[in-house]
């Protein structure tokens, strides 16, 4: 009925009107407005900071500096919400100025005087490593931390991954031909179109409201108790809709300094939203990566080991970058079978804005790396990369470099997706064809895979309340980040109860006092665990519809069915009784009433998963492995070095569709965002590793009619766990996107291009020499 | 410091009168946000390179961040809030053209103009109207399929 259909979003109507509202857009008199100061330093000793002449400035209540504050981290605690006596990079928040208007806190904002004594500072993960380089953490033995959080103290490494599977001497030697590729880009941003916002207020009791901008509402309750000791009970989190996530929006930052910043000045409403500018490096990016991949493979192709090193770049704090440096070890080979694999994976702190999630979390990053190896390894072998490809997909039985036993159900098919692929792509006729004198077309494809690294005790509750007119209330903890998923929810309600969809209402806001929890809105796990959690509640709902139709209709409640708004004998549906009779309890003609109104309840919780052995990586950080196979065809002009994706293709099995249209939209959104890091997008660092575009004049995203034509078709292998079969879809169309764009720009320019952005400059200087043309 | 002078101001919004005691600094956007309750444009950038803001003064798209609001005394503006089920609202829901929905005022807005005055536009004007406002969600492919079909609607109700 209602699965399998493009039914338009709940909330289309307030998105095209202007009437959906947003953090920053709730206006409230007497509120207080932050502003930021920040550090023009990527590394300097704070040796002073003088707040007077900012504190006299009118309007001016409070100016809050980092002293005394705990520090603050997922998964490990290594980060002051306002820096203290260092600061770690360009952009850090050094103090905080609230007044009662935006321009009053900003005017007195450049009040403030900070004294910084400059520290050398630390460009990259490999000068990070480099023997004798400046320490970010001189006391990293000192932090708390999580149990699975390895760093080494007396470096700059914050966490390291070891995966550890089969004898990878024995793979090596057993190979034809070893080949070696090293990959880098340097960190980037997300760039929601909303900025980040906070607003925080403290009550008389003691109540905590915070309103933000966020992708885990429910975690910023367990940090504030975490940090600073307040009761969950006591703290009321509002999440409206939010403009654009892609992972930046789910860890805790602003929220912290608003909650800091109400408790300054008595509990009072203040706001704290970030400008493009604070956005963009103040605010944690999408990491960056230095790495090398060595593959081992017999003449024919076939992979027999995998030695793979990450030196991801998280930055001057761990955040959650240590997370995506492990979720990139976890599925380091990609959807491919290898026997032999040794992969570490470092999260090393740099002198850089600090990383956090980004859509695909670890898995464009490791896919960069290993399918331009790939491309390389096919090309020294000269056979078909695609052939290369297809040999050693990974299938149900073989395992995961964690060591995981995959099924018919929680892996995809692989090998259905690049048959796909070839196919659209018209691979077999030309993959390399010269145009005219300057121009060339070519074609690259890579091959992508995830599992989600999440909390192995995240869950997710759907509470469905009934309406006197038979319709329903659906209430999700999941946040409506732009994905859809809430009204993906509103279908699998409708289908499991037989109904109409448009009976189904969502509550679109986050409220924690009356949502009930959704770990966070991360890792396309919304439609899994919260369709899980209502599918649960639907049942629960079903079940009380037929005790009370039972008692009414004289029958056993096992006779009966729910559906089209009644609920009905099995065997003679003309015996029945309409919900909206029921859904309150019912009143017999005499008065006597029974039931009450009906509430569906339901959660799910992940199952089965394991934190990693610290030695070999062993261990279920996911319940699934989705994959996909995706291809870019570039027509590229050797004269001037620029170059046209003309078409991109992916082919993503979905266990099921549940909304053609919403999943299309989600596949082909996330391939813009991945061209768009691939070819142009990055941050660029000064010597003294000061970010030089932190704007989006500078900072260059893809813009309307740079897009090529999208081709998205779905395979449908179903996990026999998830709702209808679904696997999550949001994230997969990217995985793909920057290996294949640079493969195919490899073979179009005739030299290896292993660095992003691929912008023009950077295919001249690889052409011509390193060294050419520089200064 | 001294407080700067506040000026009363009469705007054309909608259709409707309203006046506002603003800083004369105040740019349009902040306006319409912060005094006049209408939300549907949105702050970006305050930089005029993504367009969020985007509304209509005198019919021209504007990036309300650029522009003072006492410039605009006496010309007729035109918000998201002030289109009535246009038939570029839709369109963007038919195509699904957007997602979070951040950009999708000023996209909207841009493209009202965008039709009303070049109703024959081709690939090339729809380009040059459009490159000025970022959407991160979707691909751009959808908006491009909802503007076209306006586009094309508009233009066979004139040739009839």
């Amino acid at each position: 009925m209602a699965v399998g259909k493009s039914v338009i979003r709940k909330e289309a109507r307030d998105k095209v009107t202007g009437r959906a509202k947003y953090t920053n857009d709730f206006k409230q008199p007497g509120m207080l407005h932050a502003a930021l100061v920040t550090s023009p330093y990527a590394h300097a000793r704070i040796t002073s900071i003088a707040t007077s002449a900012a504190l006299a400035a009118p309007g001016v209540r409070a100016v809050l500096t980092g002293e005394g504050l705990p520090l603050t981290g997922e998964d490990m605690r290594d980060r002051p919400p306002i820096a203290a006596d260092k600061a770690r990079y360009f952009g850090e928040v050094v103090a905080v100025v609230v007044a009662d208007t935006l321009a009053q806190a900003e005017q007195a904002a450049r009040l403030v005087r900070v004294a910084y004594e400059p520290l050398p500072a630390v460009g990259s993960p490999h000068e990070a490593l480099k023997e004798g380089a400046p320490l970010l953490h001189e006391h990293l033995d000192r932090y708390e931390k999580s149990k699975t959080t390895h760093p080494e103290p007396g470096t700059n490494i914050a966490h390291r991954t070891k995966i550890r599977k089969g004898n990878i001497e024995q793979g090596f030697a057993e190979s034809d031909v070893i080949i070696e590729t090293s990959v880098s880009f340097n960190p980037s941003d997300h760039v929601a179109m909303e900025t980040r916002c906070a607003t925080a207020e403290i009550g008389l009791d003691g109540t905590i409201r915070i309103t933000a901008s966020s992708q885990s509402p429910f975690m910023i309750k367990k940090l504030l108790h975490t940090y600073f000791g307040e009761d969950t009970g006591k703290i009321i989190v509002h999440t409206p809709l939010v403009g654009g996530a892609y992972g930046g929006k789910a860890p805790v930052q602003l929220e912290l300094l608003a909650y800091l910043a109400a408790k300054a000045v008595g509990g009072r409403k203040v706001s704290v939203w970030n400008s493009r500018e604070h956005d963009m490096v103040t605010s944690p990016v999408h990491i960056g990566l230095e790495a090398t991949v060595k593959i081992g493979a017999t003449n024919d192709g076939v992979f027999k080991a995998m030695e793979i090193l990450f030196l991801f770049d998280g930055g001057a704090y761990s955040d959650k970058a240590i997370d995506v440096s492990r979720a990139a070890a976890v599925d380091c080979t990609g959807p491919y079978h290898v026997e032999h694999v040794w992969c570490d994976s470092l999260c090393v702190y740099t002198n850089r804005p600090y990383a956090t999630p980004f859509r695909s979390f670890g898995h464009c990053e490791q896919s960069f790396a290993v399918e331009r190896a790939i491309d390389e390894l096919a090309k020294a072998l000269r056979l078909d990369p695609w052939d290369v490809r297809r040999k050693n997909v990974i299938r149900p039985g073989h395992t995961t470099p964690t060591q995981v036993r995959l099924t018919k159900s929680n892996v995809g098919d692989m090998a259905a997706c690049l048959d796909r692929l070839r196919e659209l792509m018209r691979w077999d006729e030309w993959q390399r064809v010269e145009l005219d004198a300057y121009t060339v077309r070519a074609k690259g494809i890579s091959g992508g895979w995830k599992t989600s690294t999440i909390d192995t005790d995240a869950s997710s509750g759907v509470i469905l309340t009934f309406n006197s007119d038979g319709s329903v209330n659906l209430i999700s903890g999941v946040v409506e980040i732009g994905t859809g998923t809430k009204t993906v929810l509103a279908q699998i309600v409708a289908e499991r109860l037989n109904m109409n969809v448009d009976d189904v209402h969502v509550k679109m806001d986050i409220d924690t006092q009356t949502t009930p929890e959704h770990w966070k809105t991360v890792a396309s796990r919304g439609t899994f665990m919260a369709g899980r959690a209502a599918l649960a509640a639907a049942d629960d709902a079903i079940r009380q519809l037929k005790e009370i139709a039972a008692c009414v209709l004289r029958a056993s409640p096992a006779d009966l069915e729910v559906g089209f708004g009644r609920v009905f004998l099995r065997d003679d549906p003309a015996i029945f009784i309409p919900v909206k009779d029921i859904a309150y309890g019912y009143k017999f003609p005499n008065g006597n009433a029974i039931g009450g109104q009906v509430i569906g309840r339901g959660h799910y919780i992940l199952r089965h998963l394991t934190p990693l052995d610290p030695e070999t990586g062993a261990g279920k950080p996911g319940p699934e492995w989705g994959v996909c196979a995706e291809g870019v065809e570039v027509e590229f002009n050797r004269r001037d070095y620029t170059y046209r994706v003309v078409k991109a293709y992916a082919v993503i099995d979905a266990g099921k569709v549940l909304n053609p249209k919403a999943a299309l939209g989600q596949a082909m959104g996330a391939m813009s965002m991945g061209l768009s890091l691939a070819s142009r997008e990055g941050f660029l660092f000064d010597q003294a590793q000061r970010v030089l575009n932190p704007q989006l004049r500078t900072y260059r995203l893809i813009r309307f009619g740079e897009h090529p034509v999208y081709i998205v078709e779905f395979v449908e292998t179903p996990q026999i766990d998830a709702p209808y079969g679904a696997r999550g879809i949001g994230e997969h169309g990217l995985i793909g996107m920057p290996a294949a764009l640079a493969n195919a720009l490899s073979l179009a320019a005739g030299v290896p291009l292993n660095e992003l952005p691929l912008v023009p400059e950077l295919i001249w200087r690889k052409q011509k020499g390193d060294g050419y043309g520089s200064l | 410091m001294e407080e700067p002078t506040k000026r009363e101001l009469v705007l054309h919004i909608n259709g409707e009168q309203r006046t506002v005691v603003v800083r004369q600094a105040e740019t349009l956007l902040f306006v319409l946000r912060d005094h006049l309750g209408l939300t549907g444009a949105k702050p970006g950038c305050l930089n005029g390179d993504c367009g969020a803001c985007t509304v209509l003064v005198n019919g021209t798209p504007i990036k309300s961040c650029m522009m003072l609001a006492i410039e605009t005394v006496g010309k007729p503006i035109t918000t998201i809030e002030g289109l009535d089920d246009a038939p570029i609202q839709q369109a963007f829901v038919r195509h699904f053209a957007f997602q979070c929905g951040y950009c999708t005022p000023g996209f909207i807005m841009n493209a009202q103009a965008l039709i009303d005055r070049h109703p024959d536009a081709d690939d090339a004007m729809i380009q040059e109207w459009l490159e000025s406002n970022i959407c991160r969600c979707t691909s751009y492919q959808e908006i491009e399929a909802a503007v076209k079909e306006v586009l094309k609607a508009s233009k066979t109700s004139v040739t009839r």
